[in-house]
Parts: structure tokens; C-alpha cells; sequence
């Protein structure tokens, strides 16, 4: 092969040099293809993987750090939750329904790898302004392949976000979290061990669907001819996977398997060698036993295919015919492929012929890793958005023009199309508190939510992505739950430019000081760069999800009102400003060089407070302020809980009443039971839950909204689906 | 009482179906290529999208095995309960009048609905008043109930007003067969059977089917 090859592969000259240094010979065709997907940014991390490892990975409740399939962590009595979000970003904008579908496919399948039943999904989308037709487009198919993949194969989608800013436009972003329960003694990881065992094949066959996926379309910047990769895109079978899940599950369940992985980007090459690397040994593997999906593939094609819900294990001679009786009762395809082998090398066979010879630590661990050269931009990187709304306008129409503005809008008509019940275990329903609660077989609960607010990182990637953490973390705070660990997708653009390598130093700078400060591990995570189109980088997007402990499911917090005559109150040590917020950008105002400073221990503190009075039940409603600012945070409770409320916020400016930042919480409960969290954290009494509408008193000026006209400008969402 | 619940490669809400049904007696699940009902009082059709609901939702799983056999044991009277896709799988068997398209948005939707309990004398709703509002989620792509010339007394329960979301012919949401031993519908009254996770109405089918076949066996 020659280097031309390579390059027009993704690989740089160098890179091509370092193959032929390390092989001692030119590569063939079948081991340049599988360099060329493991050397790809996507598989070999080679622009991130030393400032991954600045995050801190260590806690007391950790089961599983990065490095597995999914992280985990313990949440007593023997039973252990796996989570991990992972990006299917460039797929998804070149055909929106399978690159939905088939990334919720692949994070499910991380997590069965484990030997966890999947119990949720959660997304986080990204997506041009809803004014165009590109964005109504891919957002309508990225749902709906969202909810077919996760609907039909029964794991219940329970909560996520999305955002709609220009930046999106050309490159949307669509980030599926999944999350998995097991008995800890039951995880399983995915080191092949025993020279002599045997490789199993299972599930869907093989065929030239997705070749190149994790190098020409995940690594590289998205342009022009995008239409022209639509066959890289893999096409997804729920039905497939959920037998495939099933089957897994019972392999386990009868401890049939040695290791188990499953097949993501770059297909066999990397689960194979990734196995192998971490075990210590060599696999040799003869395609011609690969099933095929359709004749004359070649054997590169067969090492590199993507094609979707397929799964390798390894198991013990004597236990191959248990396993592929497994695999038959579910009706999946089994085959031994290969086996282990005592020289560290891949050895691929097609019939009897060697058609590749790869030392494993050269596929695996000697891809480059590059540094990055951080540049702060010289100029602004993002231009201003148009306003869209007029200047001048009174608070109580801002406020109006916010909730039914596309990002705060109601998600309602997005998330009714996923299954949010099956399983049994779902607690807190979206829109029904700030995380998603999920009951667990030890009778306690776990709440999961996802963060990760671009236009903020954009203005300050250090700030903002603490921000990102600090608002997850609230988030989880108010429905009762402490964290455990968190899991992160670094959404950048094109990191061989010095301004978004420096976006992204700064942003994991950033993540890393905030974990550190709450003490939450990272378990895990996922990097998706080169998201650029001709227009320029997409904001910087580090989206986070948490999974935190609630001792008891029956105190699980709620977002919404529920009680007249509680008092309503402000709580922590809440510092708003306009920069970077909705209100800004809705009037067409540039984003700010720099956010805010913030004292994260006094946010933390205030987290800590409301969870404690979330947890003892003192509480009535506990909910982040979050986009929008404090009024839009009331009004969400209005809503949310069915009931009005009477506000007094006697001379608040616009900073207080629409700004925002880390560290404020609108809760509501009790008269004694506030003045009681006043003794721990900032406490400011703004008025009361009453059956009516919501009233204002602000700066001498009073105004009511009546509910349904709350929920109207709330509903605008819809409109756009009509 | 026992109860089977079918599960089908695809069925997503079996373990559901089982977790529900043992709450009023004991509960275990049948294999679909098992004819054998192991002597089970009666029946759940789980739902999900048995064998992916390929070619028409429900279309498969009716030539299975162990659904020979539940033919079988509905005629002979036996209790069947088809939920979602077990409302679509008997429809499919001629066990249930009609048939389920899909929802006149074309999307799959997920809503707490209220449902109106029209007939209260069956062996599903005996624990029920007439006309008793019940809240159940219902959660669906196909379930616009269409059944032209469809016997009035067949129908069970109604979507209350305001809450049928696929547009069902008469807001039907579950009908029940002319001996009134099979009834299908397409809300999930096995994801409402326990306040943690949302309304207990739901449990009211369950404890209704037991009630039915413990004066069964008294009457024996």
C-alpha cells in the first residue's frame, strides 16, 4: 500500500511512517484499513487522551473507571449502577434517524458489555435555530430515531435536553447516555485471558454497512459532499439488539463467558484488539467464518464494517456449545471465529492464508498522541445572533417571550415520543423534577440528569464547563440525590486549531476543578472532535451526566408547586448576571469575553442544604435556576405543579430577575421549614404558592399571567411539530 | 390464582406484566415457542414489539406456538388479558374484534391518560364501578382502535374526554371478546400498580381477574 493511500484513509505522513517503523514493512491493504480506524481520532483519542487524563477518576462508591465499556459505580447491597454518554454527532447529521438510532444502539450495547441491563437512556441534541428547515428536519428524525431504537427494544428514555443555537446548524450534535444496572459480582470486563479459548461471533451479520465510519466521517470536519457518506452511516435494528441484549444477559447469568465487548466503531478490529491489549495475549481471527450479510467482501471490509448489534466474547473450548445454544434459543447468529492466541499479535486468516499480521501494542497503544497548541482566539469566533425579540419590552412580556422561546420552551412534544415507563422503575417522569428518579431493587433510588450548556462554554470554556458540572449536580440536588459519578461527551471542533484546542483545554481545566471540588469521580466518557462545518466550530459543547444516590424513593424531589400557601424562597448564594444568558441572545447580543467568577464551595454548600431538605421531605418543590433566570424558574414551577403563585421582589433588577448563573434554587414548603435552611445557606422569601395566577410585584409595578397563558408561551415548541 | 405471561422475543413490558400480576397472585412467564401453558388460570399478552412487529405490529407473534395454544385455552373460556401490543397480538388472532392502526399523528406517544370504565360486569373490571374513572399510562404508535359495525356491548373502557391522543373510533380503548373471558386494550395497566411510580388504578384489572377466578374455583 502506499502513503497516498493512507492519507486519503485519515492518516498524516508521519503517522504512515510510524506503521511501516513499527510492521518493519510497508502495511497491506487489510492492516493499513485497521491502523487506519484505530489510529482515527475517534478510536485512538490521540488529541484528547492527555488531558483526559488530568480528570479525576477516583471515589469511594467508583466500580468501574474509564477504560471499560461503561463506568460504575456501587449503590449498595451488591447491586452496581454503569453509565456512559457517548456522541453519534457526525451520523446524525448526515442522516438523522439511523445516527439517532444506532447511537442509542451503540451506548445500550456499552452497557450490556458489562454485563448490565440497560434501564434508561437519556440524550442531550443540539441543533441549528428552529427557523430553519434543516434543523426542524434533522431534529424531528433524530427524535424519532431516538424513540424507535429505544421504545421498541424497551429501555425507558427518562429525561435529557436540548438546545437550538446557530453555531449547530451545519453540525448538530446528538449525545445518547445510557444507564445499567447489575449485580456487582456480575460485571464482567472485556480483557481476553486463556491462551486456546475461543472467539465468538454473535449476533447480526456482516456486511459493508459503516466502513470507515470512525475515520472518514467521525474524524474529519463535516463539508460538502456529506451526502456522499450517507453509506458510512451504520443502519440500526432494535429487534436485533434486544435479542441480542437478552442473549448476552443469559450468557452471563450462566457464566458461560471468559470477556465480552461489544462491536462499535471500527467493528472487529477495534473489540478484538482492544480485548487482546488489555489481556495481555493475541487473537487470531479467520474471516472467511465470518457471516456475511452480502457476497465478495474482502477481508478488510469484514475487519472494519460497522455493521450494528453484534457482540465478541470469549469462552472456554469445553463451553462453545453452551454458548452458541444460548445464542440459538434467542434466534442470534453465533459463530467461533478465532481464539486466543500466546503471541501479542493480531492474526488475521482468510481460510487458511495470513492476510494480516499486526502486533497488538502497535494497533492499540502506539498511535500518536499529540499536544495540543492552546491559542486563546484573537478575535471573536462566533458572530452575534439575530435579535428576536424587540427592545424595550416590560417583565412580564420578557418573561413570555423566554418560556416560549426554543430553549426553554417545553420539551413535551419531544420526550411524549419515548417510552419513559418500561422497566417499572421511573419514579420522576420528565418535566416532573429537575433529574430523572429511578427506583432501585435495594428500595432506594438513583437520579440521573444531563447538562451542558454550549453558549456559556463558549463565552468562558473554563467557567462554563464548571458550570456545566455545577448545574448537573444542582439539578440532582433538588431531586434529593447526592452525586457518585459523573460521565462526560467532549463535543469540540476542530482540535488542530489553536482556538479550539484551547476551548478544550480550558473546558477539561474546568470540569476537572469541579469534580475535584464536589468530589465526583469521572468514570468515563467520550470525545467527538472535528465538529466544524464550512461556517466555523460549533460552540464548545462538554455535555455531563450525573447519576446520584436518593436514600428514599418517597422523598424523591419534585420541581413543581403542590401546596397552597407555601412560602416560595430563593436559595443560595445566587450571583446572576445577563452575560451569556437567554435574555441576551434574545436580543441579539454578542457573547461576552468571559463569564462571571464563581464560588463553587458556596454552591456546593447550598446543593448540600437543598438535598438534605429535599431528603427529610421539609420541602414541597425544589427547582434549579437555570436558562432564563429566576422568573422562568417560577414559572416552570407554576407550571409544573398546576398551581399560581403571588411574587413580591420589591425593587429586583433585570440582572435578578432574568439573569443567570451558578447557585440559585426556587423552593417551596413550609414557613418553619425555610427559616430552618436559612440557618445553612442564603434564604430570600419572594412570595407565596396561591391557587390562582402568577402575580408579580416588581420595582412598583404589578402584573399577573394567568396559567394558561404561561402554558401557551410555554407550548410554542409544538407549533413547530404542528 | 396463577397467571403466564407470554414473552416473546421483543416483548419489552413482560417483566413488567409479572411484576404487576404478582401482586394479586403468583406469576410466571411462558416461553413462545413452548406450547405447554403450565396449568395457568390465565393469560397476559405482554406488550412491546414481538418479533420487532415486522411486517404489521402483532402480525408474527400470533402464528407462535404458545399462541396455538392460548387460542385454545381463550376458547375454552380461559382469562386472557392482551395489553398494547398483546391488545394488537389477539386482534391479529381473531380472539378481539377489530383491529390497530396507527395513531392518526403518526407518532409514538407516552401519556398518562384517564380511561372511563363502560362495563363493569366483566371478569376484568368486576372490582371497578361503572363509568369509574381509572389513570393508566398508555404508551403507543398503533393503537387507533378501528372496528366498523363493532357491537357496542363490547366495548370496556373509553378514553375519557379530551384524553384519546391516536384517534380511536369512539375513543375505544379496550373491548373485550362476545363470551367476555378475552379483553385486550392498549393502555398499561401493569405501569400503574404501584404510587412510587405513578397511579395504582391500574392494579383494579389484576385484582378484578383474581376476584373472577377465585369465584370460579368456589363455585367448583
Amino acid at each position: 500500500m502506499s502513503l497516498s493511500e493512507a492519507v486519503a484513509l485519515g492518516l498524516t505522513e508521519a503517522e504512515y511512517g510510524l506503521i511501516v517503523e513499527r510492521l518493519g514493512r510497508e502495511p497491506n491493504q487489510v492492516e493499513l484499513a485497521m491502523f487506519s480506524l484505530m489510529w482515527s481520532e475517534h478510536c485512538a483519542y490521540k488529541h484528547s487522551k492527555k488531558l483526559l487524563r488530568t480528570l479525576p477518576t477516583e471515589g469511594p462508591r467508583l466500580v468501574l473507571g474509564p477504560g471499560e465499556n461503561a463506568g460504575a459505580v456501587d449503590v449498595g447491597d451488591g447491586w452496581a449502577v454503569a453509565f456512559k454518554v457517548e456522541s453519534h454527532n457526525h451520523p446524525s447529521a448526515v442522516e438523522p434517524f439511523q445516527g439517532a438510532a444506532t447511537g442509542v444502539g451503540g451506548i445500550l450495547r456499552d452497557v450490556f458489555a458489562i454485563g448490565a441491563r440497560p434501564i434508561a437512556v437519556l440524550d442531550s441534541l443540539r441543533f441549528g435555530e428552529p427557523t430553519s428547515d434543516r434543523s426542524r428536519y434533522l431534529l424531528d428524525h433524530a427524535v424519532a430515531g431516538i424513540g424507535h431504537y429505544g421504545n421498541s427494544i424497551g429501555v425507558a428514555n427518562v429525561g435529557g435536553e436540548v438546545y437550538f443555537e446557530g453555531p449547530y446548524e451545519q453540525n448538530c450534535l446528538v449525545n445518547a447516555l445510557c444507564v445499567g444496572l447489575a449485580r456487582r459480582e456480575r460485571l464482567i470486563r472485556s480483557a481476553a485471558a486463556g491462551v486456546g479459548n475461543r472467539l465468538v461471533l454473535f449476533g447480526a451479520s456482516t456486511g459493508r454497512d459503516g466502513i470507515g465510519g470512525a475515520s472518514v466521517l467521525a474524524s474529519a470536519e463535516l463539508g460538502d459532499a456529506d451526502a456522499d457518506k450517507r453509506p458510512t452511516v451504520q443502519i440500526g435494528d432494535p429487534f436485533e439488539e434486544k435479542k441480542l441484549l437478552e442473549c448476552s444477559l443469559e450468557l452471563l447469568d450462566r457464566g458461560l463467558l471468559v470477556a465480552l465487548q461489544d462491536l462499535g466503531a471500527a467493528g472487529l478490529t477495534s473489540s478484538s484488539s482492544e480485548m487482546a491489549s488489555k489481556g495481555g495475549v493475541g487473537v487470531e481471527i479467520d474471516v472467511r467464518r465470518v457471516p456475511l450479510r452480502e457476497p465478495g467482501m474482502e477481508p478488510f471490509e469484514i475487519m472494519v464494517s460497522e455493521s450494528q448489534e453484534r457482540m465478541l466474547c470469549v469462552c472456554e473450548p469445553d463451553k462453545v456449545d453452551a454458548v452458541l445454544e444460548v445464542c440459538a434459543r434467542w434466534d442470534v447468529g453465533g459463530t467461533v471465529i478465532g481464539e486466543i492466541i500466546a503471541e501479542r499479535e493480531m492474526r488475521i486468516l482468510d481460510g487458511g492464508e495470513v492476510v494480516g499480521r499486526i502486533p497488538v501494542e502497535a494497533l492499540v497503544d502506539d498511535c500518536p498522541l499529540y499536544d495540543l497548541e492552546p491559542a486563546p482566539p484573537a478575535q471573536p469566533l462566533y458572530p452575534a445572533p439575530p435579535a428576536t425579540i424587540e427592545p424595550g419590552l416590560g417583565v412580564r412580556e420578557t418573561l413570555l417571550a423566554l418560556l416560549a422561546s426554543p430553549n426553554l420552551s417545553s420539551r413535551r412534544p419531544l420526550f411524549e415520543q419515548y417510552d419513559c415507563l418500561v422497566g417499572s422503575r421511573t419514579v420522576r417522569r420528565p418535566e416532573q423534577a429537575d433529574a430523572a428518579v429511578l427506583v432501585m431493587p435495594t428500595g432506594g433510588a438513583i437520579a440521573v440528569a444531563i447538562d451542558g450548556n454550549g453558549r456559556r462554554v463558549a463565552a468562558d470554556p473554563y467557567r462554563g464547563a464548571v458550570e456545566a458540572v455545577l448545574e448537573c449536580a444542582s439539578n440532582l440536588a433538588c431531586a434529593g440525590a447526592e452525586p457518585l459519578g459523573l460521565t462526560n461527551c467532549l463535543n469540540f471542533g476542530n482540535p488542530e486549531k489553536p482556538h479550539i484546542a484551547w476551548q478544550l483545554t480550558e473546558a477539561v481545566r474546568g470540569l476537572g476543578d469541579a469534580c475535584r471540588a464536589l468530589d465526583v469521580p469521572v468514570v468515563g466518557g467520550n470525545v467527538s472532535l472535528y465538529n466544524e462545518g464550512g461556517e466555523g466550530p460549533i460552540y464548545p459543547t462538554p455535555v455531563v451526566g450525573m447519576v446520584g444516590e436518593v436514600p428514599d424513593p418517597l422523598h424523591a424531589g419534585r420541581s413543581g408547586f403542590a401546596r397552597e400557601g407555601d412560602a416560595i424562597a430563593l436559595v443560595g448564594p445566587f450571583r446572576p448576571s445577563l452575560a451569556a444568558s437567554e435574555l441576551a441572545k434574545l436580543r441579539g447580543e454578542p457573547l461576552p469575553d468571559g463569564l462571571p467568577e464563581v464560588d463553587v464551595a458556596a454552591v456546593r454548600a447550598a446543593q448540600e442544604a437543598v438535598r438534605d431538605f429535599v431528603r427529610a421531605g421539609r420541602l414541597t418543590s425544589a427547582h434549579d435556576v437555570a436558562e432564563g433566570g429566576l422568573l422562568v424558574a417560577v414559572a416552570e414551577s407554576c407550571l409544573a405543579g398546576g398551581l399560581g403563585a403571588t411574587l413580591g421582589l420589591g425593587d429586583a433588577d433585570e440582572a435578578l430577575l432574568f439573569g443567570e448563573g451558578p447557585g440559585g434554587f426556587v423552593v417551596s414548603g413550609p414557613d418553619a421549614a425555610l427559616r430552618e435552611l436559612g440557618e445553612r445557606v442564603e434564604v430570600r422569601i419572594i412570595g407565596r404558592v396561591d391557587p390562582g395566577d402568577l402575580d408579580v410585584t416588581v420595582g412598583g409595578e404589578a402584573f399577573e399571567i394567568t396559567l394558561d397563558a404561561l402554558r401557551h408561551a410555554h407550548g410554542a415548541l409544538a407549533e413547530l411539530f404542528a | 390464582m396463577k397467571f403466564g405471561v407470554l414473552q416473546f422475543p421483543g416483548s419489552c413490558d413482560d417483566r413488567d406484566a409479572v411484576e404487576a400480576c404478582a401482586r394479586v397472585g403468583d406469576a410466571v412467564l411462558l416461553w413462545h415457542a413452548d406450547r405447554d401453558l403450565h396449568g395457568v388460570d390465565a393469560v397476559v399478552v405482554p406488550g412491546g414489539f414481538s418479533y420487532g412487529d415486522y411486517l404489521r405490529a402483532g402480525a408474527i407473534a400470533r402464528f407462535s406456538p404458545v399462541m396455538e395454544s392460548v387460542i385454545e385455552f381463550a376458547n375454552d373460556g380461559g382469562l386472557v388479558l392482551g395489553i398494547c401490543n398483546g391488545f394488537q397480538v389477539l386482534t391479529e388472532a381473531g380472539l378481539l374484534p377489530g383491529a390497530l392502526l396507527p395513531n392518526t399523528g403518526r407518532r409514538f406517544v407516552c401519556r398518562q391518560v384517564d380511561l372511563e370504565v363502560v362495563d363493569a360486569d366483566t371478569p376484568f373490571t368486576n372490582l371497578c364501578a361503572p363509568g369509574e374513572r381509572l389513570s393508566i399510562p398508555a404508551k403507543h404508535q398503533t393503537g387507533r382502535y378501528h372496528a366498523p359495525g363493532l357491537d357496542p356491548a363490547l366495548v370496556v373502557v373509553r378514553y375519557a374526554a379530551g384524553h384519546c391522543f391516536n384517534g380511536s373510533q369512539d375513543d375505544i380503548a379496550g373491548v373485550r371478546n362476545a363470551r367476555g373471558n378475552v379483553f385486550g386494550l392498549m393502555p398499561h395497566p401493569e405501569h400503574a400498580v404501584d404510587p412510587l411510580t405513578g397511579s395504582v388504578d391500574g392494579l383494579r384489572i389484576f385484582e378484578s381477574m383474581a376476584a373472577h377466578v377465585g369465584a370460579a374455583h368456589v363455585a367448583v
